[in-house]
């Protein structure tokens, strides 16, 4: 049977794989050690693992269950993906509330990571948009968990980690379109006081995200591409085309990425747009999901796998402290090509866990080059520490015990809601 | 019947994973649809999502399909929800244990009472009806493991042969009188049946195989491998001499 991966490919290691084709298939039989539901394995370091112990591998469960067509309610399985309710709703005139940067996730991994996504300085977080779930527990209590019910366990099982339990299937709000395309503009920075007035500028609307260019430095230090945009808002023909995908062949040598060819690579990006802002209307697809027009694309990185490092900082004095992170990125040239720089806005989050705050956010991918990348994530690590910033645990494989329970301090409250059977490689690693 | 027009369509063994992607295909060209399976509550979760996504009508019917004595009822009920039944997807079926089925009769007999016996009745049943009516579908899911007898799966694979042999004579009889009979022989697929063997190159999703089989009605096929290349392989399985054969491992 072949092994799951997380999107990293980082940690390795054997567990157990349990299909659930059913909800009825739940609880499991007892000896095959603790159990973690898992979906695409699109989070990338360990909190979709569960080395040396079981998964109960959760896309068996991808039935759309009602569809009020109305009020834009959907419910569904929780194995059902982002990318199925995409082709289902955006025909009926309906789309995700909040989206991360990847349409390949569950439904229940989207809400065990409280995901976000371009939107979040307006609309804040993927749970928000529960409206409520089954819980399942493997001693074969079920609950029903909403705001208004069962809601300290509505709470610490939105970003929960998949730790409280088997998800089903949940409820979520849907909201209208009328149009698959987004109006796109893009405007060119030189340096983060541009990003930053630029956001600040585009606060009003509703999707806003910067690619930085983490490689380049001197007088292109930070430069980047400031994106916005909005549901184009005329009605017309929202039936999906035919898709064309392109599958990663191979995985790559690990020389293949290095400074000089991602330094190339970033120019070239930042100077295909000629002028400094272009405005367009594009499909919703490229807007929010460049990369998975190509499948597997994390064979870009080789077999060895990559380390993506996303941090949030408070937005007083966030400035200095990406600046300062950028600049340690810069150094060490091992930055890729694909790095992210949003501000996040200050909308509650609805999990314990949940990882956005007010702040800035700079996520990126870095290949494995065994200790230096280690040593310079430990860095980085730390450096968001000190800002007073938390790194997210869907991205992360190095943050120590001591920095995730400062960075969460809710985690020994929602340790009591723990399935007493539930664990996962990235919560032993913490609790460490 | 063909091309993405609405039908009337029969699922018997409709929370297999097969007849489920195949059924979804049909919910999202608005078809009325008659769900037959045994499990009550996995039933309603299947037949939630197929009105979800689109179907203009699902009826259900809880019932085990070994229970012969009850098809005529069934179908006919079947016909009447549906009036008329355009098309009839025959998926139910076990893969059983071969190794106690070498080890018992009984085991025997039960995986042919599912697989073959339970089929014949249905497609007796249906066969006549579409006469009657003039017009009708049958798809009946087979498998590429009729065309030999393995030692791994001999029990499965004769009752798929038998079968694939009960089509082609049942083809040979109403086809000519404008009535469809299609054998489906998928290969490996990745489904609650197989979870246990899975892993190889060859295993194709249910969603292959339901728009393989989707495909076969459109196109009025009379024998579909899905994938394809099964056709090839077991072609070519086909060719290896007997005395060969019972020497090799497959």
């Amino acid at each position: 049977m072949p092994n799951f991966e997380s999107w990293g490919r980082y940690p390795r290691g054997e567990q157990k794989l349990k299909t659930l084709f059913w909800a009825s298939d739940f609880p499991v039989e007892n000896g095959i050690g603790s159990l973690l539901p898992a979906g695409m394995g699109r989070s990338y370091g360990d909190v979709c693992l569960n080395h040396g112990n079981s998964l109960l591998l959760t896309r068996g469960l991808d039935r759309m269950l009602a569809f009020d067509e109305t009020t834009g309610v959907l419910a569904c399985e929780a194995g059902v993906t982002l990318a199925e309710i995409l082709e289902f709703a955006v025909p009926r005139g309906w789309f995700l509330p909040v989206t991360p940067g990847t349409k390949f996730v569950t439904v229940g991994g989207a809400i065990a990571n409280d995901v976000h996504g371009k939107n979040h300085h307006v609309a804040g977080t993927f749970g928000r948009y529960v409206k409520r779930f089954e819980l399942l527990r493997s001693a074969g209590s079920r609950k029903i968990c909403s705001p208004s019910e069962n809601a300290e366990w509505y709470r610490a099982t939105i970003a929960g980690l998949g730790l409280t339990g088997l998800i089903p299937w949940a409820e979520i709000q849907l909201k209208p379109i009328r149009s698959r395309r987004i109006r796109y503009e893009a405007t060119k920075f030189h340096g983060l006081e541009e990003f930053v007035a630029l956001s600040e500028a585009n606060l009003h609307r509703e999707y806003t995200v910067s690619w930085i260019d983490c490689v380049a430095r001197e007088k292109n230090f930070a430069r980047g591409i400031f994106m916005v945009g909005d549901h184009h808002d005329v009605e017309e023909e929202r039936a999906t085309p035919k898709e064309k995908k392109i599958n990663f062949p191979l995985n790559l040598p690990a020389i293949a990425l290095n400074r000089a060819t991602v330094g190339a690579f970033n120019a070239l990006y930042f100077h295909k747009q000629i002028g400094k802002k272009v405005s367009k209307l594009i499909d919703y697809e490229p807007f929010f999901y460049p990369l998975d027009a190509v499948l597997h694309w994390n064979r870009m990185y080789g077999k060895q796998g990559l380390l993506q490092f996303q941090c949030v900082v408070p937005y007083e004095n966030g400035l200095e402290a990406i600046d300062g992170i950028l600049k340690a990125i810069a150094d060490s040239g091992l930055a890729s090509f694909l790095a992210v720089l949003k501000v996040c806005g200050d909308v509650e989050s609805p999990g314990m866990l949940s990882f956005p705050k007010k702040g800035i956010t700079l996520a990126l991918d870095f290949p494995i080059r065994e200790e230096k990348t280690f040593a310079l994530l430990d860095r980085l690590g730390a450096m968001t520490d000190e800002a007073g910033g938390r790194l997210y645990p869907a991205k992360d494989a190095r943050m120590t015990g001591e920095q995730f329970r400062k960075f969460y301090p809710e985690w020994r409250e929602f340790s009591t809601y723990m399935d007493e059977r539930f664990s996962s490689s990235f919560w032993r690693r913490v609790m460490e | 019947m063909k091309g993405r027009k609405p039908v009337k369509m029969l699922v018997l063994g409709a929370t297999s994973a097969i007849a489920m992607a195949t059924a979804r295909i049909y919910a999202q060209r608005g078809s009325a649809l008659y769900l037959v399976a045994r499990n009550e509550e996995k039933l309603a979760v299947v037949a939630a999502d197929l009105q979800v996504r689109g179907a203009s009508a699902v009826h259900t019917c809880v019932m085990d399909l070994d229970e012969t004595e009850h098809h005529a009822a069934m179908l006919a009920e079947a016909a009447e929800k549906l009036q008329g039944i355009d098309i009839a997807l025959v998926a139910h079926g076990v893969l059983g244990d071969q190794a106690a089925a070498e080890a018992e009769y009984g085991v025997a007999e039960k995986v042919l009472r599912t697989n073959l016996l339970g089929p014949i009745s249905l497609i007796t049943w249906l066969a006549n009806h579409f006469v009657e009516q003039k017009r009708g579908t049958l798809a009946v899911i087979s498998s590429v493991a009729g065309d030999r007898g393995r030692k791994l799966n001999y029990v499965y694979g004769t009752s798929k042969a038998g079968l694939s042999t009960f089509l082609q004579g049942v083809r040979n009889r109403v086809d000519r009188l404008g009535i469809k009979v299609i054998t489906i022989k998928p290969g490996f697929v990745a489904t609650p049946m197989t979870v246990h063997l899975q892993g190889g190159i060859l295993f194709a999703t249910p969603e292959t195989v339901g728009r393989g089989i989707a495909k076969a009605i459109d196109h009025r096929r009379d024998v579909v491998y899905v994938p394809g290349y099964w056709r090839l392989i077991m072609g070519l399985i086909k060719l290896v001499p007997e005395t060969v054969f019972k020497r090799l491992n497959v």
